[in-house]
């Protein structure tokens, strides 16, 4: 018999940071996130040495982690990743810090946090994910085999 | 947000239009944070209307009328080229990319070294004092016990909350910039009372001495508490300014620290039980003979091959007095023609280093005294270089993943052997 499949959605509600709606893949990391030192804003590309993201770009992803560290340089690495066309489509994280919150502000990209399950648990890469920054609302599609 | 009629005013367009644009990107801000007002800040160290090779080429051609995009577009994030005023309060720019004497010796194109000419000429002319370093603390910038202050740099971050008391949480480029029009950031994290208290416990159980115990202490404590605020006890010597600077600048580097509490020495740390004020230790950390071990061959794991090309001490910046241990070491010796020695301050050490002459013994000895940047921000090394010895776990962090080279870590007197023989010969401890 051939596989067919169907989909499940799961809504997580939180707190949104910057507004406005977007949707994409969802790309997942369980490490925070560096920023200048760590991170490539033309190539859209996470260079620090022993990160799990290492080489992988974020580009029109849906990133979904744990939070910021490192340099005050966060925010323009990020930034400049926006004019290089090379930002995430939508922030969803756990951790608030003031390196993240300039970041999402500056990269103008839907942002939610304070969600009220852990979206590290819930959201793994390749998820369908739609993110209201309004509404503080994350939906998560899920590709289910049959 | 509650917003003073002042700040209403800025946001309404009464100071113009750059501070309009500054006051509505601090308010897209602090909503992004949670926070519920602003304080009031006399003092920003933030990088105003900088630019890398990729902004300048970015922002080509795109000023006009004689207004800034750069600083429009980036450093306000504004859709609008706006006129920018000068600072309304006291801003100081940290570190950059070229040293203004050796930028030849860092290899900076001279296309580059001209823009970054400008963009320094552009922050002067808005009274931006041009402090040029990692280390304003050591340049003229000290904040008092207290103070609210909007800083970048962590390494500066940390040393303001920690060894000062005075609150800053660790900013950003645009945040910055906009607080230098403003005098505002948002009241968040390190500027509340409630918030500097610290989370967890590190008990010292190993002789901490020298500049490079430090360094490697401060490295374990980051790794341990990520950006966590630690309490470190244990019977160590009271640290001076040099020990404290290298400390701090490893715990942000290899975690993301912005306060630390030092017993017995740092201003809200008189006991323990001040430093943890209302909270309970959410752990401790023994820090004792086989946890240095260990930091010490993290902080060598990607070093093997001795034959050293290159040696770069002043990570953070140089004060007065490490200069002056470095010449003591280098008078009447030559570094080794097969390694480069550089050495970083800022322009203001490095103008009484020269009074005092220091810088002419260095140069004598063959190493080179440099200001406003370092290997790792400028990415610059001797061309040619594969393996270095630093004398900074920050550096020792930093330079390997930014520049691919091998990077051993020592003491100062290790690094400065290793330039005069060009060889790394210490014995792991």
């Amino acid at each position: 018999m051939k596989a067919t499949s169907t989909s499940v959605t799961i809504v997580l509600r939180g707190r949104g940071v910057v507004g406005g709606r977007a949707e994409g893949e969802a790309l997942v990391t369980r490490q925070t996130i560096p920023g200048w030192g760590g991170v490539n804003p033309q190539q859209g590309a996470i260079t620090e040495t022993r990160h799990e993201l290492r080489g992988q770009s974020f580009k029109d992803k849906v990133l979904v982690f744990r939070g910021a560290k490192g340099s005050s340089g966060w925010s323009a690495m990020y930034h400049t990743a926006r004019l290089a066309g090379t930002a995430p489509r939508a922030l969803v994280f756990n951790e608030m810090t003031t390196k993240v919150a300039l970041g999402a502000v500056v990269m103008r990209v839907p942002s939610v946090t304070d969600l009220d399950q852990d979206p590290l648990e819930v959201i793994e890469t390749g998820d369908w994910v739609r993110v209201d920054g309004d509404l503080g609302v994350v939906e998560i599609v899920k590709k289910v085999e049959k | 947000m509650i917003l003073t009629d002042t700040e209403k005013a800025m946001l309404d367009g009464e100071g113009g239009k750059a501070r309009q644009k500054a006051m509505a990107l601090l308010v897209r801000y602090a909503e992004a944070l949670g926070a519920e007002r602003f304080v009031d800040t006399r003092n920003v160290a933030g990088v105003p209307g900088s630019a890398s090779p990729f902004l300048q080429n970015y922002y080509a051609g795109k000023d006009a009328d004689g207004l800034d995009a750069i600083f429009s577009y980036f450093d306000l994030d504004s859709d609008e080229l706006v006129e920018i005023p000068a600072a309304l309060v006291p801003t100081y720019h940290l570190q950059g990319g070229a040293d203004p004497r050796h930028w030849q010796t860092l290899g900076v194109k001279v296309e580059v070294f001209r823009s970054y000419q400008e963009r320094e000429a552009f922050a002067a002319s808005h009274d931006v004092g041009i402090l040029k370093t990692c280390t304003p603390y050591l340049a003229g910038n000290v904040p008092a016990k207290g103070e609210h202050c909007a800083w970048m740099e962590s390494s500066a971050v940390i040393f303001a909350n920690s060894v000062l008391g005075a609150r800053t949480n660790t900013e950003g480029r645009e945040s910055t910039s906009a607080a230098m029009l403003t005098g505002k950031i948002p009241d968040w994290g390190l500027h509340r009372a409630e918030c500097r208290y610290g989370t967890h416990r590190i008990d010292v159980q190993v002789p901490v001495e020298s500049v490079m115990d430090w360094g490697m202490l401060g490295y374990f404590v980051g790794d341990m508490v990520q950006e966590r605020i630690p309490v470190i006890a244990g019977p160590f010597a009271r640290p001076e300014i040099v020990r404290l600077k290298h400390f701090g600048a490893a715990a942000s580097s290899s975690g993301g620290v912005e306060m630390y509490h030092l017993v017995g020495v740092t201003p809200e740390a008189p006991s323990i039980e001040d430093a943890f004020g209302p909270n309970t230790p959410q752990a401790t950390f023994v820090y004792g003979k086989a946890e240095q071990q260990r930091v010490y061959d993290q902080l060598n794991a990607n070093a093997s091959d001795p034959n050293v090309d290159f040696v770069m001490l002043g990570c953070p910046h140089a004060a007065l007095d490490q200069l002056r241990e470095a010449a003591t070491l280098l008078a009447g010796t030559r570094v080794s023609s097969n390694c480069h020695l550089w050495i970083f301050t800022s322009r203001a050490v490095d103008a009484e280093a020269r009074r005092l002459g220091y810088v002419k013994t260095i140069t004598d000895a063959g190493g080179v005294v440099l200001t406003d940047t370092c290997s790792a921000f400028a990415q610059a090394l001797p061309p040619g270089t594969k393996v270095a010895a630093l004398d900074s776990a920050k550096q020792a962090h930093y330079l390997p993943a930014i520049l691919g080279v091998q990077a051993w870590f020592g003491s100062t007197r290790d690094c400065i052997e290793a330039a005069r023989t060009g060889r790394w010969s210490v014995d792991r401890p």
